[in-house]
């Protein structure tokens, strides 16, 4: 680990005046992990855990605030966002342990970077070691042609493969969350699906803030009358692992009719993959078997596998057809 | 269940006893080996390399030597009196065989190449980044296919009658290839070395299975007399076979603090455990049986391929148990040992017994289908009554009975043999089962006991506990004897100052140091009773030491209770003693007349039970009984805890571990927590032990043989037996994945 500056930061302006220079801290979780393997070497730690962020409250139109502070299991066992958004809860509580799950933070967790282990080793991006284009634009990816069983099929492009990580995210998706930032040039609102970037030739940029702007809180819109959500996770362990394929569903069905759907995947996109395709194929069908399983195919029309990661593609479809079918039980 | 009478037993033998050591580790008292610290200590940490083969063009040091708090830095270059182990010395085993820093070759990634030792840990960090390493890289060879490139000679073993011939003429032969892969020791507590000199005699602070043969190899590696070696094992966080032998941090931690004569600490952080301080190597085995129809076994060829490293040679000896497990006339094993750019392999739990088993009762399940047979009817009818491979009778083998016992336990009557024909709660189920087997023996070993005058026992011996439950049974056996209260028994163990004693593996720890203990504190008890009849204070004087007996701490007449009697330390003051010591030996079972002819073997057998979610291809193991006749067990709480710890570990194979070598350099690429997966509580199923509990008095007095290696044998061909039941899909390349399962034919529950 490199040397740093410790900045505590004990208002938002302060945390802004400060965040130029160098990175925020909140649950550590993810970037604390990362500075000890030398891929993050921020020359200042902005700690905005003093920051009043920390609530989950109720919008007058309905939906939710959550603080970008709010812990993930504060957050998972909110009694709102069990009963109205059950999806989020469930990826919440479906990912890592239950002391990370009490550090990681609402924030902390859309910023949480992949799992893939030429990213994560110290050498990658520097000559002599992997190719990283994500550290190191230019030096190519070593995962490409690398053990890649964990990799993305979704949104890939020739310079990346690396799979966004989070649960959250992919309920977020599904929920059409908002997220809000604060920068030196004032605040502003994100769309959801705007806030991760597809890896394209810039796989360093992951996703929509400025340079020093603040995630301050999520807001979920009103829930959908009458829509139930499920969010299934696929992985060779029971528990503490990442993803190989999950699934976050809402849907509303009527008269045996699919009227509204939303449907987004986890562990195999490289970020959190929302699924126009699926959403088409069930607005309006019969809420059956064929329609999920042609929802599940839309999805992952455009997949692209590597050598390691072909299941990925069959082990995604089956995931969405069982999350619809329990969303739809 | 057995009945049996203990010569030397009361109560406490046999029961279940908690571990004496508990409250230490439970409460974080105990000191582990990097827990010691010291006036003056400094830190070391190693630097490794970043290619698996090739040699190091240059290395500039120039930066770290600069950096903030480094002492030393050490490298090939100026690294002296680090010595060879002399090979094919019995006395002493090494890990790896070439001393670190012995040249400019890069054998294996992660091989260290440098170590810095710096006034705090953070600096020895700092200084490690700032070396600067240019290679001349070669692609290293990690293929996982052990066939390709083997250019060395297949040693064949164990043949008997014509195996090619029966195979040839055989009315049913199976024959199929099973690969078990590389799967890395994940103890809690990582490996470590605190080095600390005093003149010319050095003390390592260690985590060690045999505290005494790291003594004897450091002595001969670091050139100095074995007796000014000491290593101190005193708590040790599990091993699992990969803390057996020293490793090169001992050596590097002991020179360089040689070299700056200061203390030096030295640990290996998880990622490091993933390179240079052992795995279980990968294993591809091909299994041949014939059969009649009727499901008589004609013919086993066992011929495998065993990876090692460049420079060690390390053979899994994957058909130990083949030769014996059943009875079968003609026969042949074989082994291929294979070198590739890793590591040294290193013993893990059941050590040729569990890859082995898995490929052999998984071929015996692929025979039971074939034949149509039930597997469990299978295994019962080529049953061995006699050990064929060495042609002795077994001192005690009741695998039939582990085998009935489970059919009963888990209900296999109820079992239907067709695919996915088993459902439950909208899962399918499926059921397997297979047979474990392990080696026993007896060890040499020495301890010492004390009866002192405060009225506690003291016994001493240099094996140690890796977290087995060592210490407590030599407590047991102290009370037994004594009947002092465990409160009032001290054990000291895991330090090369105490009485010789044996490394704790292949599982023969607790059948060695119980006769040694025996004798000591018989030895001990007999000398006390003996003063009692001397001393003139004593009421006993003048009586015969035979009419004496010792029980609940007091000296009594044998016809009388032990509350007519006096304090043992009662009568060690009247007599002036400061105490009275008694000393045990171990025989080996290899000396032993009588136990030489017998084969000398533990048995068991698993029986999973899986669920299966086809739409999901989701398999999660939902029961496991575990049958075993491992002789006497001493401590069933202890004991099953092992059992129990092993189908974890057994859980863990079959669905979970293996590391994984980037071809391109050679990396273990999963070498962490997150990404080497091992069982969560999550993962684990209802876990049944059952022991018979039948004593082998060919072992030793007691009936006890050794339990830590066989819990994991069979554990994995039970469970993709199971998966196979359910699924239709037959894994022979571990573990078991949702790859696999998703080509499963069952689509719906």
């Amino acid at each position: 680990m490199q040397t740093f500056q410790y900045v505590k930061a004990s208002g938002i302006e302060k945390a802004l005046a400060s965040g130029g220079s160098g990175k925020f801290i909140a649950g550590g979780t993810t970037l604390v992990d990362l500075m000890k393997l030398s891929v993050e070497t921020p020359s200042t730690l902005v700690d905005i855990n003093p920051l009043p962020l920390n609530k989950i409250e109720k919008l007058p139109n309905g939906g939710l605030r959550i603080g970008a502070m709010v812990r993930n299991s504060d957050l998972a066992w909110n009694e709102d966002v069990q009963k109205s958004y059950a999806v989020l809860s469930q990826a919440l509580l479906s990912g890592a342990s239950p002391q990370l799950r009490n550090m990681a933070t609402t924030g902390g967790n859309l910023m949480q970077r992949t799992r893939c282990a030429y990213f994560r080793e110290p050498s990658a991006g520097i000559p002599g070691g992997y190719g990283c284009n994500k550290r190191t634009p230019g030096t190519g990816c070593a995962a490409m042609d690398g053990y890649n069983r964990v990799h993305a099929i979704l949104g890939t492009s020739d310079h990346c493969i690396a799979t966004h990580p989070s649960d959250m995210c992919v309920a977020m998706a599904a929920l059409e969350a908002v997220i809000h930032v604060e920068g030196p040039k004032g605040k502003r609102t994100i769309a959801f699906e705007d806030f991760h970037k597809l890896p394209g030739d810039t796989p360093q940029i992951e996703n929509a803030l400025e340079p020093g702007e603040l995630i301050t809180h999520v807001d979920l819109p009103k829930p959908v009358d009458g829509a139930r959500s499920v969010y299934l996770k696929l992985r060779d362990r029971a528990s503490y692992e990442f993803a190989l394929a999950s699934a976050a569903v809402v849907v509303h069905v009527e008269g045996g009719h699919v009227r509204y759907a939303r449907v987004a995947m986890g562990g195999v996109g490289t970020k959190p993959w929302r699924s126009h395709e699926a959403e088409h194929a069930l607005t309006g069908k019969p809420a059956d078997a064929h329609a999920f399983r042609a929802a599940a195919e839309a999805a992952l029309a455009k997949a692209k596998p590597r050598q390691d990661n072909g299941f990925k593609v069959e082990l995604a479809k089956r995931c969405i057809v069982r999350s619809l079918k329990l969303a739809t039980a | 269940m057995a009945i049996d009478t203990l010569p030397h037993a009361n109560g406490v033998i046999g029961a279940v006893v908690p571990r004496i050591d508990g409250p230490l580790k439970t409460t974080g008292t105990a000191r582990y080996a990097v827990d010691h610290d010291f006036p003056g200590l400094v830190h070391a940490v190693a630097v490794q390399s970043t290619i698996g083969k090739g040699r190091i063009r240059s290395l500039d040091t120039s930066a770290a030597e600069a950096a903030p708090g480094v002492l030393l830095v050490l490298h090939h270059g100026n690294l002296h009196g680090a010595y060879r182990l002399f090979p094919h010395v019995q006395e002493g085993t090494i890990s790896e065989a070439r001393p670190p820093f012995d040249d400019d070759k890069i054998y294996y990634w992660g091989q260290y190449i440098a170590l810095v030792v710096a006034e705090t840990l953070e600096q020895a960090r700092a200084g490690a980044a700032a070396i600067r390493v240019e290679y001349d890289a070669e692609t290293p060879d990690v293929r996982t296919d052990l066939s390709e490139g083997f250019t060395g000679q297949r040693e064949s073993s164990w043949r008997r009658g014509d195996p090619d011939k029966a195979l040839a003429t055989a009315p049913i032969v199976v024959d199929e290839t099973y690969s078990t892969p590389t799967e890395t020791h994940n103890p809690m507590e990582m490996h470590g070395t605190v080095a600390v000199w005093q003149g010319d005699r050095v003390t390592l602070y260690e985590c060690s299975q045999g505290v005494v043969n790291h003594r004897m190899v450091m002595a001969q590696v670091l050139g100095i007399p074995v007796e000014n070696v000491r290593v101190v094992s005193r708590f040790i966080g599990s091993g699992f076979g990969g803390k057996l032998f020293p490793w090169p941090q001992s050596t590097l931690a002991a020179v360089a603090a040689r070299q700056l004569n200061r203390p030096v600490k030295l640990s290996v952080d998880r990622r490091m455990m993933f390179t240079g301080v052992g795995h279980r190597p990968r294993t591809q085995q091909r299994i041949r049986l014939g059969a009649t129809p009727d499901g008589k076994l004609t013919a086993i060829r066992h011929d495998f391929y065993t990876e090692t490293s460049i420079n060690d040679d390390f053979v899994e000896h994957c058909g130990e148990q083949t030769p014996f497990l059943y009875s079968c006339p003609n026969l042949e094993v074989s082994t291929a040992m294979v070198r590739r750019n890793v590591g040294a392999p290193a013993p893990m739990r059941g050590p040729g017994a569990v890859p082995g088993l898995f490929a052999l009762e998984s071929a015996m399940d692929e025979l039971a289908i074939k034949l149509n047979m039930d597997p469990l009817e299978l295994r019962l009818k080529n049953d061995a009554e006699r050990d064929e491979g060495t042609n002795k009778p077994f001192s005690s083998r009741h695998l039939k009975e582990c085998y009935l016992t489970g059919a009963e336990k888990i209900g296999w009557k109820q079992r239907t043999p067709q695919v996915g024909s088993m459902k439950r709660d909208g899962k399918v189920i499926g059921w397997g089962l297979a047979g474990a087997s392990w080696a026993a023996a007896r060890i040499p070993c020495t301890a010492t006991v004390e009866l002192t005058t405060r009225g506690r026992v003291a016994v001493r011996c240099a094996t140690q506990d890796i977290g087995t439950g060592t210490y407590t049974i030599f407590a047991q056996v102290m009370q037994a004897r004594t009947g002092v209260s465990m409160d009032r028994i001290d054990v000291f163990l895991g330090d090369t100052s105490l009485p010789e004693g044996p490394t704790s593996g292949g599982s023969m720890a607790t059948s060695a140091v119980l006769p040694a203990a025996t004798n000591a504190v018989n030895q001990a008890v007999d000398r006390l009773l003996h003063i009692a009849t001397l001393v003139s204070d004593s009421p006993f004087k003048g009586a015969k030491a035979e009419s004496l007996a010792l029980s609940e701490g007091r000296i009594h007449a044998k016809d009388r209770p032990a509350s007519s009697g006096v304090a043992f330390e009662d009568v060690l003051r009247m007599a002036n003693l400061s105490g009275i010591t008694g000393e045990g030996k171990t025989n080996p079972s290899w000396e032993d007349p009588k136990a030489r002819e017998y084969s000398l073997h533990s048995f068991g057998a698993h029986f999973a039970e899986v669920e299966w979610e086809p739409e999901i291809a989701r398999i999660r193991v939902s029961r496991i009984f575990s049958i075993f006749d491992c002789g006497r067990i001493i401590n069933k709480g202890a004991g099953a805890n092992q059992i129990l710890g092993a189908a974890v570990m057994g859980v863990g194979m079959a669905l979970f571990e293996e590391t994984v070598h980037d071809p391109r350099t050679g990396q273990p690429i999963n070498g962490s927590f997150a990404d080497y997966l091992v069982a969560t509580s999550a993962d684990l199923p209802d876990l049944d032990v059952t022991f018979l509990d039948y004593p082998d008095y060919i072992v030793n007095e007691y009936g006890a043989r050794g339990i830590g290696e066989i819990g994991m044998a069979g554990v994995a061909p039970a469970i993709t037996a199971a998966v196979y039941h359910a699924t239709g899909v037959r894994v022979r390349n571990l573990p078991i994945r949702i790859e696999d399962l998703l080509q499963s034919k069952i689509r719906e529950a």
